[in-house]
């Protein structure tokens, strides 16, 4: 956590965003945009066309060794050991509990010269404690080690409908055939990335790994070259909105050390069965415990804003506390207030009613099915 | 009405003071200021009419995508008058945030706190700040 006086960190493209009227916040200790000119005009534009993010904040791990997948299996509740070549997992790092430490996206790759790794991406605000637990865990067979190179390269999300024809257009990099949830390593503006199609915005696109010593020549390619189609440069405001008409957890939000993975609708992302991983048996228990709360999405009646925190009652007259708002929004998509919750099982059917309490006031709410948004196909 | 003739509370609320038959009436409105720092608009919430305000005291709420903002009165009195359609139309705000998006009108019980708003100018100088 960053006190006052902490010095905050910055990518690469930290001077493009200031040159180009991006408010900068304080986001886990890096100087990132909020925002260019507004965050709904950054929503629709990524829903619409497509948008360029400054993604750099993000930790990124290289494992290399012949012991490195039986490491990341045993961290992760996603089995690792047999991941393909160019595939892209999304899994969780939990603590011995079941409690969520974090969520990363884990790739297995072969690097320019053929050599196999693994790569981690994980979130900024957790990057540190990551690799302390990491650490912690390394084995003594020193068959594994990992790298940090989170500061020596740029990450830059290109999402929307057009982020592919774009990318392709700017960077001579055709992604059309890679998969969902797929990477390779390959040569982006002369030098040596990595490319996935992956992204946290529930649309089409990809996320881009370059020497920081380019970040700014290719993210200005992308600008130039997808400007005509309209894209636009996107902040950390309008991610969050994406993100959440997506329904994809934020850690810290969604997701913190007290919440198990199956609670949180994550156990697509949970492979418990003829395995073993730190958390396991403390999953298993409590993917039975039927009494935990769950995370559900809500629609509101009122244009009101749920935010994190706000209590969420039964719409009967006991007006019980049920549950708790971890992320709430205006949809600029539909034109609503929507929020995620985590609520009591007995609560969490679709089509409950109930009442979110903002600042004093009671709102009225429905339970949803999540994603509020999925885009079409 | 032209900024440079209003008053201005720190918190971003402009004042207006005119003599509406014999009684000394406060037009109330938000900066453009503010409402370039809140952007994307989705919510807010009047005062009623005949709700006694004390100068500083909470009467409403602006509310964007990414936070809530409380208003406060810059003056005491007694709201009569509210810009009914403002909530509904919150694009007024930016377009024409010193004219058609006023907010509510007061009558003003107490003139003091009037010499403690600030200017144009000072208003100005404190924007600048903020950035």
């Amino acid at each position: 956590m960053t006190g006052p006086n902490t010095v905050l960190a910055r990518t690469p493209l930290y001077q493009w965003h200031a040159a180009h009227g991006g408010r900068l916040v304080d986001f886990a200790g890096w100087e990132m945009p909020v925002q260019y000119t507004s965050i709904v005009e950054e929503h629709t534009a990524t829903r619409e066309a497509a948008t360029l993010f400054d993604v750099s904040h993000m930790g990124r791990l290289r494992f290399d060794g012949p012991g490195a997948a039986a490491f990341l299996d045993l961290l992760l509740t996603r089995k690792v050991v047999g991941l393909g070549f160019g595939k892209v997992r999304y899994a969780l790092m939990c603590n011995l509990g079941g409690g969520i430490l974090d969520d990363v996206l884990v790739y297995h790759l072969a690097d320019e010269h053929g050599r196999p790794f693994h790569w981690l991406v994980v979130n900024a605000s957790n990057r540190e404690k990551i690799i302390a637990w990491v650490e912690r865990h390394l084995p003594d067979a020193q068959d594994v080690t990992y790298a940090d190179h989170t500061t020596a390269t740029a990450m830059i999300a290109v999402q929307g409908p057009r982020a592919l024809e774009i990318t392709r257009e700017a960077l001579g990099l055709d992604l059309h055939t890679l998969g969902n949830y797929t990477a390779l390593v390959t040569t982006i503006h002369g030098e040596t990335g990595l490319a996935s199609r992956t992204g946290y915005t529930g649309e089409d696109g990809c996320e881009l790994v370059v020497p920081a010593s380019i970040a700014v020549d290719v993210w200005q390619e992308l600008f130039d070259v997808g400007q005509p189609h309209g894209l636009k440069p996107a902040g950390l405001g309008a991610r969050d909105t994406l993100r959440l008409e997506a329904a994809m957890p934020l850690y810290g939000h969604e997701l913190t050390e007290n919440i198990n993975p199956i609670q949180a609708g994550l156990g697509f992302a949970v492979n418990l069965k003829g395995r073993t991983f730190l958390g396991h048996d403390a999953i298993t228990i409590a993917s039975q415990d039927k009494n935990l709360p769950r995370r559900v999405g809500l629609e509101l009646a009122s244009r009101r804003v749920p935010r994190e925190h706000c209590p969420v009652l039964r719409a009967d007259a006991s007006q019980a506390n049920v549950g708790e708002v971890t992320s709430g929004t205006f949809s600029p998509t539909f034109k609503k207030s929507i929020a995620m919750a985590y609520v009591s099982p007995d609560c969490a059917a679709v089509g409950t009613p109930l009442v979110v309490d903002i600042r004093g006031k009671q709102e009225p709410a429905k339970v949803v099915e999540l994603p509020f948004y999925q885009r079409p196909r | 009405m032209k900024p440079e003739e209003l008053l201005y509370a720190p918190t971003h609320e402009w004042v207006a003071v005119a003599k509406e038959n014999g009684v000394q009436v406060a037009t109330i409105g938000i900066t453009d200021f503010a409402v370039k720092q809140l952007t994307d608009l989705v919510y807010m919430e009047l005062p009623e009419v005949g709700r006694k305000l004390a100068a500083g005291q909470e009467f409403g709420e602006v509310e964007s995508v990414k936070a809530v903002s409380p208003l406060y009165s810059p003056v005491a009195g007694e709201v009569i008058a509210v810009n009914s359609e403002l909530p509904n139309r919150l694009e007024t705000l930016n377009d024409d945030p010193f004219g058609q998006g006023w907010v509510m009108k007061v009558k003003l019980s107490d003139e003091t706190a009037l010499s403690k708003l600030l200017d144009y100018a000072a208003y100005q100088k404190q924007c600048s700040e903020q950035g």
